[in-house]
């Protein structure tokens, strides 16, 4: 244990340099935010990640703009247990039918001024389940949405250039 | 122990000989006769139940005999759409019998258990494999009534389907006593995409996008299990090469995936370093894999009659950088995480499950492994590569949280081992070929790939054309989702995550 910490504090921090905010993004947030909840949240954000049936694989690269690589805090970003402290919910998945109705209740429950951001190709459109039984063909159909990060699934550089506009939109 | 001794899978299939066209390993047509002198067998003799499912209105069963290794397809034509239970002597039947009528519309005969299943009702049509018959449906899914429990002093806890962290959703019912929990219940589904139905006349291609995206973790080991199955029914031949750079990706795969697995069941006794540590090795393994084969998680990259991508000498050399990286940092975290008694304390004697229980639901992976139960596909039944490489398969007898991470921490040294093996022995050559639709008898196929969860399972019927008839992927979790729930009996709530993630089962894997 001490060996690891000693060596911590001798070796420079695996933390890779901030990515500049996606400009396509910035663009497509600043027709749809407010000056006013922009001015109200300062440099902050509080995430709800929400998956409405994805594969996972969004998961696995939603869970590593948290490791120490991508370390998405220092940025003042975090994800937060529930929608009641949330500003934005991150969704991902094509939203199954049988999801459906949580993810409703999930946004209802998030206080305004609120953002829905769909990550990954299903997310947006249902991707390669469009059309199935059983999903409904993307967020925008259940609960509406401000940003899309596309990629299946975004890389973690992606993601976070990507929440980086949505940070600058509405600080 | 009884006297008498059961006759293996193979003297079996002496007796009961296979019928053309299935591959690689025979299909037992049987009637209604030979199924129920089946299931009368199957309460003594010891065969793993590997699969159930339904193909128009026959029902199959996968099966595997541990001590002689055999595998067989077992089938019945259903007779009015109802066929006898396997239930009965395979409670792991149970769930997926469940969800051969929610999906397929066949009942199965005493079967004690006749709640829907992956059906909450909120799809447009109803038995989407079978009949497909549409019929009103709401927002709202169904109620569903929970097992019973009954007693002074209890209360409930229900959590789910959004959980807190950022996980997959499922629902958890806890029935506690103060903190001990006395029985939890899971309810499954909501991720459900119907991609079985998706499948169903689609080309092989397509087919093999959605293989990969059943359960984002283990994308290469179902579009391994997808293309070892249709080169089964096909008779394909893949070039050696490609099977080298698919056990080179599925590999990676595991490591990455214990990495983070090993690490956040140490978060959740809120031993963070292991976790941050853990989680800067598991992005190493990401950035080469992504670096050598274009995916962060490699996905795409194994695809019927070979692989998309191919490895130069800069990605070898890469590759054992990265192994060389690793070995030495992992070590100092093992040696952390043995020499912390607070995790141990945590850890050991922890969310057990008996051997028995292992073998009779057949469970897989470190589930299975940590519990005495030597199962791992790429050893028996086997498949290329891995008979050509040296590696072994660990396995621990205690069953609790602490056996399954050192499952985990032994495998990623195994892993470790079999990347240098992979990169130093790789041959030469072509790393794709065609996929030929055989023109004989031969078209469905099945394949059995070990995923670092566990075995994942495909079984498919090609058409003439090429397309696909029918498909139906089996997630290993499937006989590991009714453990934990075994698992945390007696255990405080607090344990469960610590559980939950030893176990870490698919949702969108389980559901498909």
């Amino acid at each position: 244990m001490l060996k690891l910490l000693l060596k911590s504090l001798l070796t420079r921090p695996p933390t890779v340099r901030a990515p500049a905010a996606d400009p396509g993004a910035l663009e497509a947030l600043g027709r749809r935010l407010e000056a006013r909840s922009r001015a109200r949240l300062g440099r902050s954000l509080a995430i709800r990640e929400v998956d409405a049936g994805s594969c996972n694989g969004c998961e696995l690269e939603v869970h590593a703009l948290n490791n120490a690589v991508y370390d998405l805090e220092r940025f003042g970003i975090r994800f937060v247990a529930s929608p009641r402290h949330a500003d934005v919910l991150l969704v991902t998945g094509p939203v199954t039918t049988n999801m459906r109705e949580a993810l409703k209740r999930t946004y209802d429950a998030t206080p305004d001024p609120k953002w829905v951001v769909a990550v990954g190709d299903c997310a947006a459109d249902g991707g390669v389940f469009r059309g199935s039984y059983a999903v409904t063909d993307g967020v925008a159909n259940t609960v509406p949405v401000d940003l899309y990060l596309r990629g299946c699934p975004p890389t973690p550089e992606q993601l976070l250039s990507g929440l980086l506009a949505l940070l600058d939109s509405v600080a | 122990m009884t006297a008498a001794r059961h006759p293996t899978l193979s003297e079996y299939l002496k007796h009961n000989p296979g019928t053309e066209g299935h591959g690689p390993w025979p299909r037992v047509r049987l009637v209604t006769d030979t199924w129920m002198a089946l299931i009368n067998r199957l309460a003594t003799a010891p065969w793993d139940l590997l699969a159930e499912w339904a193909d128009g209105d026959t029902v199959l069963a996968a099966v595997h005999d541990g001590t002689d290794g055999a595998v067989a397809v077992l089938s019945l034509t259903s007779q009015g759409g109802r066929f006898p239970s396997l239930s009965g002597s395979w409670p792991s039947a149970i769930r997926l019998e469940r969800t051969i009528t929610d999906l397929s519309g066949l009942t199965a005969e005493a079967l004690g258990d006749t709640r829907r299943w992956l059906d909450h009702g909120t799809w447009p049509v109803a038995q989407p494999l079978g009949a497909a018959t549409a019929r009103p449906c709401g927002l709202l899914p169904l109620p569903y009534t929970f097992l019973p429990v009954e007693g002074e002093g209890l209360h409930q806890i229900p959590v789910g389907p959004v959980h807190a962290g950022i996980i997959e959703p499922g629902h958890f019912r806890f029935t506690c006593f103060g903190e001990a929990v006395v029985r939890l219940e899971d309810r499954l589904g909501y991720t459900h995409k119907g991609i079985e139905a998706l499948m169903t006349g689609a080309d092989v291609d397509r087919a093999a996008r959605l293989a990969g995206r059943v359960s984002g973790d283990s994308t290469v080991a179902y579009a391994l299990a997808f293309a070892r199955a249709v080169e089964a029914a096909s008779g394909t031949v893949v070039p050696a090469r490609a099977h080298w750079l698919r056990a080179l990706m599925a590999e990676l795969e595991r490591i990455a995936n214990h990495l983070g697995d090993i690490g956040a069941v140490c978060n959740d006794v809120a031993f963070a370093v292991m976790y941050a540590h853990c989680g800067v090795l598991r992005e190493r393994v990401l950035q080469a894999a992504g670096a050598c084969f274009g995916h962060r998680l490699m996905m795409d990259r194994v695809v019927p009659g070979g692989v998309t991508c191919d490895l130069d000498a800069a990605g070898g050399r890469r590759l054992f950088a990265l192994v060389k990286e690793l070995r030495p940092r992992f070590e100092e975290l093992v040696d952390l995480y043995d020499g912390t008694p607070s995790l141990q304390s945590r850890m050991l004697n922890t969310g057990t499950i008996r051997p028995e229980l292992v073998r009779q639901w057949a469970a897989g992976g470190f589930v299975g492994r940590a519990a005495g139960r030597d199962f791992d596909a790429r050893r028996s039944p086997g498949y290329e590569p891995y008979p050509q490489l040296e590696f072994t398969v660990p396995v621990r007898e205690e069953g609790d949280v602490n056996a399954r991470v050192m499952i985990r921490i032994l495998e990623v040294r195994e892993s470790l081992n079999l990347i240098e093996q992979l990169i130093r022995g790789m041959p030469a050559g072509p790393v794709r070929g065609p996929v030929t639709v055989a023109d004989d008898q031969r078209h469905e196929g099945m394949s059995v790939v070990e995923g670092f969860r566990g075995d994942v399972l495909v079984w498919l019927r090609l058409r003439p054309d090429g397309t696909i008839g029918r498909c139906h992927l089996r997630d290993p979790s499937w006989f590991q989702w009714p453990l934990l729930m075994v698992a945390i009996d007696g255990c405080v709530v607090a344990d469960f995550p610590l559980c939950n993630k030893s176990f870490n089962c698919s949702y969108s894997g389980h559901d498909v």
